[in-house]
């Protein structure tokens, strides 16, 4: 990995002048017929792509409001233009996000408009050629769908919901990439994006009972199919074992106990992330979510509560409710799902869980707002609560709490870098570079705030910053989980 | 009668057709396509009313534009006000009796042309100067504003440089609305103008200058943040359409 370069942080990012290309050659691997099949796709590219991609776009043009109102709607202002992570990070033009739309723009033109089937070159309407597919294959997976484009767009134009459109109608004439069709892969035949089977969860758990025995003397249990529970929680697997995350498990067993509140985890349904989203295919979207409605019908629980998953929070505010709902056998006094964040902060808003914040007083804390959480979703009752509520959270369990600069966080927040199923080791570099807006800002707080953590509350954002954190001089170990934060600070034991 | 004048009415005639056919398909489109997943940039309101509010500060002052790019907001801003304000005072060549509102906008709309012709100018400047947006222009979207420019151009030179016979231009339009046919005057300026609008009328339903509907349609702008506490979709009727996507499912939540 020796070829991988951070940009070095200065005091402000440039916004580099646009090079077209500097970044064709990094293509993420190409998914294995197996791991396509496994989807229902097609192995390899099909006899005859070129009109399967233009029908399936066509249909996807059909049924989808918001891609045809992009495709027509974006008059090259560039306001987007120099808001994307990735163009801020690598210079290239086409990770401008216009630019990226212009790809699949190009082709809708061309085989949709009249224009285009008149006067190509005028309207840059463009024949879907080998390279044409190529450029859209490396672009399309140089977007990890954060949305932030779409917040300066005068007609809201949103990049993710192209590039999810894109890499749908590639999955469909046999060109899938392979980190995200593997992991779904995995979710329909193990459970989990991990393809942690379940005897390996069971015991993973009693570890984590044990440990937290070990440490702290009380029995706070980690519960698995639990029928009859209050709540099943739905997390991302990255927290079983993953660093830091698994202390954020561990805070939400230990708010769980200290509550009162039954609490289970299901071997069905162990998974939160749906990564069936950052392909943009609404069939698998709902075959992976409905395992989470199978397993709270079978255990029969009365609320569903999502764990640190800032895509899967999406997935879970805005699309479960169609995909799988209604929740009518859920309990109606609670909103359905609920983020772990929004029980929380209400338990302690209540007093119902005893805070010792002094336990953080070693830690100066800063908060990175995960771009699908904070563009995607809400928490709480009001608009922008999905800012708040973490917030709040944070500010209830933890005495040192410091912003980053205002044009990077709330719902101007940059994306980690990793998101959109680009969390893989053959996209690093991009990852590293991708990551640049936020390591500026963060690197500005560590210097003149002292600031010693950045809390999250995304399975990805924790796994890319612990990754590229290092590649700008600063240590792994900054990234930790808000429910890390809120397990040491929760007095166990002390209620009454 | 002259052929030219024959030659203008057929012309306009027909990129009216064109305009408002084309206008109401693009329309009909997108309100009979379905936006199946809720997709509103977040945070969104929370209500209808609220979204109503969100959709007049996007077309009334170009809200997220101004937050993202200052001086394309600033021209773009200038071009759509005084274009807004030209339009008005053609509103005398269509009505028989000037309504008094119009006469007072008048001159309004007679300097709102110099601005017109400015940021327009801008916007070209805008364009060749930011190496952003060069790279994303194509030869239509310089096209599209030197038409304008043009128009603007043409217009603005009628007003102040040389004056044309308005009464008999005036006369021409109506004779046109009233299926009546009078001379268009023949004046080279008055020619051009007209020509230039005309092709506007005809190329406006397959360009760009589609955002002017887009903006209205938008998910991200247009729904509202209900997802988690309005039933969208009833499991069963969802599990039927084999593919989400080409199902229609459940009720809108557009406005
Ligand atoms: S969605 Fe995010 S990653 Fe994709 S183009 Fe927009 S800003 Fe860039
Ligand atoms: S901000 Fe919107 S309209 Fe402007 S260039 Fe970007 S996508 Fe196009």
């Amino acid at each position: 990995m020796s070829d991988i370069t951070a940009p070095t942080l200065g005091e402000y990012v440039d916004t580099p002048k646009p090079r077209a290309g500097v970044m064709k050659d990094l293509q993420t691997f190409k998914a294995s017929p197996e791991h396509q099949q496994a989807l229902g796709f097609p192995g390899t590219l099909v006899d005859d792509w070129q009109n399967k991609a233009i029908q399936r776009l066509g249909e996807l043009l059909d049924t989808q409001r918001g891609l045809r109102v992009y495709l027509d709607s974006c008059v090259k202002c560039g306001s987007c233009t120099d808001k994307c992570h990735y163009f801020l990070g690598t210079g290239d033009a086409n990770n401008m996000p216009a630019a990226r739309q212009d790809l699949l723009r190009g082709v809708y033109r061309r085989y949709f408009t009249l224009p285009g089937k008149l006067f190509p070159k005028l309207v840059g309407a463009t024949d879907l050629t080998r390279e044409v597919l190529d450029s859209w294959y490396t672009y399309f997976h140089q977007c990890s769908q954060c949305r932030r484009c779409s917040v300066f767009c005068p007609y809201g134009i949103d990049t993710a919901e192209i590039s999810m459109a894109a890499r749908e109608v590639m999955d469909t004439i046999g060109v899938g990439q392979k980190y995200c069709n593997e992991i779904i892969g995995k979710v329909h035949k193990i459970g989990n994006n991990l393809g942690l089977p379940e005897p390996a969860l069971r015991n993973t758990l009693e570890g984590l009972e044990e440990d937290v025995k070990d440490s702290t003397g009380v029995d706070v249990r980690f519960p698995v199919d639990v029928e009859g529970a209050e709540v099943l929680l739905i997390t991302p697997s990255a927290d079983f074992f993953a660093e830091p995350h698994i202390d954020g498990l561990i805070g939400y067993a230990k708010v769980f106990h200290q509550a009162g509140i039954s609490w289970t985890l299901s071997s069905h349904a162990s998974e939160a992330a749906n990564f069936a989203m950052f392909i943009g295919s609404h069939e698998q979207m709902r075959k992976v979510a409905m395992r989470i409605r199978e397993a709270a019908l079978a255990l029969k629980v009365k609320r569903i509560v999502v764990g640190e998953c800032g895509h899967a929070w999406r997935v879970a505010y805005s699309f479960w409710n169609t995909l799988i709902g209604p929740f009518d056998f859920l309990d109606p006094r609670y909103p359905q799902p609920q983020h772990i964040c929004e029980v929380t902060d209400d338990l302690i808003s209540r007093g119902a869980l005893k805070i010792d914040p002094s336990a953080n007083d070693e830690r100066v804390v800063t908060f990175h707002d995960s771009c699908n959480v904070a563009r995607a979703t809400r928490m709480g009752g009001r608009p922008g609560g999905q800012m708040e509520v973490p917030r709040s959270v944070i500010r209830s369990v933890c005495n040192n709490f410091v912003e980053m600069s205002r044009e990077t966080t709330g719902d101007q927040t940059f994306c980690c870098g990793g998101g959109g199923g680009l969390l893989t080791d053959d996209l690093l570099d991009l990852r590293v570079k991708g990551a640049l807006p936020r390591m500026q800002a963060l690197n500005t707080v560590v210097k003149e705030q002292k600031v010693t953590h950045m809390a999250a509350i995304c399975a990805i954002c924790k796994s890319q910053f612990t990754k590229v954190l290092p590649y700008y001089g600063l240590n792994r170990e900054m990234i930790i989980s808000v429910h890390q934060l809120v397990g040491d600070a929760i007095v166990l034991g002390a209620k009454e | 009668m002259a052929t030219v004048t024959i030659a203008y009415a057929v012309l306009l005639y027909l990129a009216a057709i064109v305009l408002v056919g084309g206008l109401c398909y693009r329309i009909a489109l997108y309100a009979m396509t379905k936006a199946p997943l809720r997709i509103p940039t977040m945070p969104a309101p929370r209500t209808r009313s609220g979204v109503a509010v969100r959709m007049a500060g996007e077309v009334g002052l170009f809200t997220s534009l101004f937050r993202g790019d200052k001086w394309a907001w600033i021209w773009s801003y200038l071009f759509h006000v005084s274009l807004l304000l030209v339009l008005l005072q053609h509103l005398r060549y269509v009505f028989v009796a000037v309504p008094q509102w119009v006469v007072w906008e008048s001159p309004f709309g007679s300097y709102a042309a110099l601005v017109l012709v400015v940021s327009l100018g801008g916007l070209i400047g805008r364009r060749l100067v930011n190496a952003r947006v060069r790279f994303l222009s194509g030869p239509s979207d310089y096209l599209m504003l030197v038409l304008l420019f043009a128009i603007g151009v043409t217009g603005a030179m009628m007003r102040f440089v040389s004056r044309v016979n308005i009464v008999a231009f005036k006369a021409f339009i109506l004779g046109l609305m009233y299926m009546h046919l009078q001379p268009l005057p023949d004046e080279t300026l008055i020619l051009v103008h007209v020509a230039l609008v005309a092709l506007l009328m005809l190329v406006l339903p397959f360009s760009k200058l589609l955002h002017a509907p887009g903006v209205l349609f938008s998910p991200t702008r247009n729904q509202v943040d209900n997802a988690r506490h309005e039933a969208q979709t009833p499991h069963d009727q969802a599990s039927r359409g084999a593919r989400i996507g080409t199902e229609p499912v459940g009720q809108d939540g557009a406005l």
